[in-house]
């Protein structure tokens, strides 16, 4: 519990004391063509929040992350994060804001160790360049070690460890994940995305998977969207919901609100029949 | 820890280039064996030996961008070019008359590193190309460079001397002190040929060092998860242009600095000697050698270097004789050149580097199986 506490005190060091919400999305429209993709969908998210996206399959929920890293460009609206307008930047620049994420499908650098997809996470924390690099010794080599230090932390937060010097593509799916939030994790960010983290996992997979999501808002304090179709979980953990049916907000509000709203239930069954019953099953 | 003197106990051994005392002791042993065999090879081995080297270096600098930051090229023979004549135009013409070639007769401490830095400087103008086109696209446009390059080279006569006709290469004039003459060094008689080897040999440690520390710290990391995933690279906040630039500069460099010396061992530079097949070779020993390997770039380079001399030794030894058959030996040599691609790219994508790795562990557990 020593390196977690530990890791929590590296991670809180710089958080940044605002005031105002960490994230907004101000009436953004995104359309691919003739196709709507998101239409005027206005949210916010504060610091230290957990809070979650759900919506059918192509309800633009990934949509959403993808405007949020700098990978798709809405032709409409605001992003503000941390009162910065991030439209129309590179998506390293927006890394460098303090956005990370996990994907849907793994995106993992396969050909790499745990170890190196952990320091990679690390990369903008890195300062030496080329020529240092070159030569490996002293400044490189003090920063190498530094970080190292950070990311065996991750790794016992994790508990990955004897993962640690395994190539990634061999690892089984439900690994994968978790050292697909250990890399963003290492990124030190202000915002964590998630989409859909415990997809495909098994039940054990999934409570771990929940387990450390709760401990990353309490412990490490850091705010989280969650994109996911496991209706129990979502509304187990959130502070908030925003429900998305074909790229419209639905429904925004506490879990137990949302899931008694009659557009919610009709947007997700088709019919009268009560989602929580569905997420019990 | 008592009793366990290997056990890694600490990041900073961990992250060490030799982790343990065995790798140590057996890159000293191969490091003396490299030393110690061009004071007897024949000319005939030492020649492709020595090129060998340098060629090491080439494939080096290719392994680089299109093993390590997953940028396929095809134009390294324009790279090595550039070094050859950069060096050589810097450098002193001294054949029979000067035919009015380019010579501005400096030193090679000059002439070398502006033979790498130029090329640099060509790789870095070339990088934008790779930020818009990835895999066999980036390969036809590198391609292109190859034509554009074989193209100047055989019609820029006052540079290269034209096709079919040449010039010397770069003169190994090091501070005043001759690399390509005969000669004492340390009370110990030296031929031309063994000197150059020792210049690569040098060299080659030198910047294969360099290149496994650039591999081994954040450049080689950014570089493998471009190669890997270059969407998520950019979302872990790595800037996609700038590490894009990194690789084709330093592979450029040392592309460069191989081009520079390679025909220094024969002396004689050929306008038509940087065309497509040259590429092929490099591209041949990375993958023979081993992608994403800086020994195997070695390794490679070694091997395809060695290869033609290795055929005419086994023919000696076996009924077939290259030099009355119906197959000469650079036929030969293309036939397995192809044999080899396929037979690594199917059954051991890492080449001979990966190869290497399943002997050892063998040996490792011997007599177990596991």
């Amino acid at each position: 519990m020593t390196h977690e506490r530990s890791l929590a005190a590296y991670l809180k060091a710089d958080r940044l004391d605002t005031s105002g919400p960490l994230l907004e999305f101000g009436e953004v429209h995104l359309s691919f063509g003739g196709l709507k993709v998101l239409d005027n969908v206005s949210f916010h998210v504060d610091p230290g929040e957990l809070f979650a996206i759900i919506g059918p399959n192509g309800a633009g929920k990934t949509s959403m992350f993808n405007c949020l890293s700098g990978v798709y460009r809405p032709q409409e609206g605001t992003i503000r994060f941390l009162g910065t307008d991030i439209i129309g930047m590179r998506p390293n620049k927006i890394a460098a804001l303090g956005v990370a994420r996990t994907f849907q499908n793994v995106e993992l650098f396969e050909h790499l160790t745990v170890l190196d997809n952990l320091m990679l996470g690390r990369h903008l924390h890195f300062k030496y360049g080329t020529p240092a690099a070159s030569v490996f010794a002293g400044r490189a080599r003090r920063e190498e070690l530094a970080n190292r230090e950070v990311v065996e932390d991750i790794i016992d937060f994790l508990e990955i460890q004897q993962f640690r010097k395994s190539f990634v593509g061999f690892l089984p799916y439900g690994v994968q994940k978790r050292v697909e939030l250990g890399r963003a994790l290492a990124m030190e960010p202000r915002l964590l995305l998630l989409d859909e983290p415990v997809a495909g996992m098994n039940l054990e997979e999934t409570e771990d998977m929940a387990r450390f999501m709760l401990d990353i808002r309490d412990e490490l304090g850091i705010a989280m969207i969650l994109v996911e179709h496991d209706m129990r979980m979502v509304m187990d953990l959130a502070d908030r919901v925003l429900v998305v049916d074909f790229g419209r907000p639905v429904a925004l509000g506490l879990p137990a609100d949302v899931q008694q709203n009659p557009d919610v239930i009709r947007a997700y069954l088709g019919q009268e029949h009560s989602v929580i019953r569905e997420g019990d099953s | 820890m008592r009793g366990r003197p290997g056990l890694i106990t600490s990041y900073r051994r961990d992250i060490a280039l030799f982790r343990t005392g065995t790798q140590r002791f057996w890159m000293v042993v191969l490091l003396v064996v490299a030393a110690w065999l061009p004071l007897w090879m024949p000319n005939d081995w030492l020649v492709p030996a020595a090129i060998s080297l340098f060629a090491a270096i080439g494939a080096i600098g290719l392994n680089l961008v299109t093993g390590y930051a997953g940028q396929v090229s095809l134009g390294h023979a324009f790279f090595l070019g550039v070094g050859a004549y950069v060096a050589a135009a810097l450098s002193t013409e001294t054949g029979p008359g000067t035919r009015g070639l380019l010579a501005f007769g400096f030193d090679m401490i000059i002439w070398l590193p502006l033979a790498g830095l130029i090329a640099a400087l060509l790789g870095v103008i070339v990088a934008p190309v790779a930020l818009r086109l990835k895999g066999l696209y980036l390969a036809f446009v590198t391609l292109g460079l190859v034509f554009l390059g074989t193209h100047l080279f055989q019609s820029w006569k006052e540079l290269t001397g034209g096709a079919g006709v040449g010039r010397r290469a770069a003169e190994l004039n090091l501070l005043g002190y001759r690399l390509d003459k005969d000669g004492e060094v340390f009370g110990l008689f030296l031929t031309d040929t063994q000197k150059i080897y020792f210049l690569g040999f040098v060299l080659l440690i030198v910047m294969a060092l360099v290149a496994k520390n650039l591999a081994r710290s954040r450049i080689g990391r950014a570089f493998a998860a471009i190669r890997d995933r270059d969407i998520a690279a950019e979302i872990m906040g790595i800037d996609l242009t700038r590490y894009k630039v990194i690789a084709f500069g330093v592979s450029s460099f040392y592309a460069g600095i191989a081009g520079a010396l390679l025909y220094t061992v024969t002396g004689f530079l050929e306008p038509t000697s940087f065309n497509l097949t040259l590429s092929v070779f490099y591209v041949a020993m990375v993958l023979i050698g081993g992608v994403a390997t800086i020994s195997g770039s070695i390794m490679g380079a070694v091997f395809v270097t060695m290869l033609p001399r290795l055929i005419d030794f086994a023919a000696e030894y076996l009924p077939y004789d290259p030099a009355t058959g119906p197959l000469n030996t650079g036929q030969l040599e293309a036939i397995m050149f192809g044999l080899l691609i396929v037979f690594f790219l199917i059954f051991e994508p890492l080449g001979l580097y990966g190869l290497w790795i399943r002997v050892r562990n063998y040996w490792k557990a011997w007599p177990f199986s596991y």
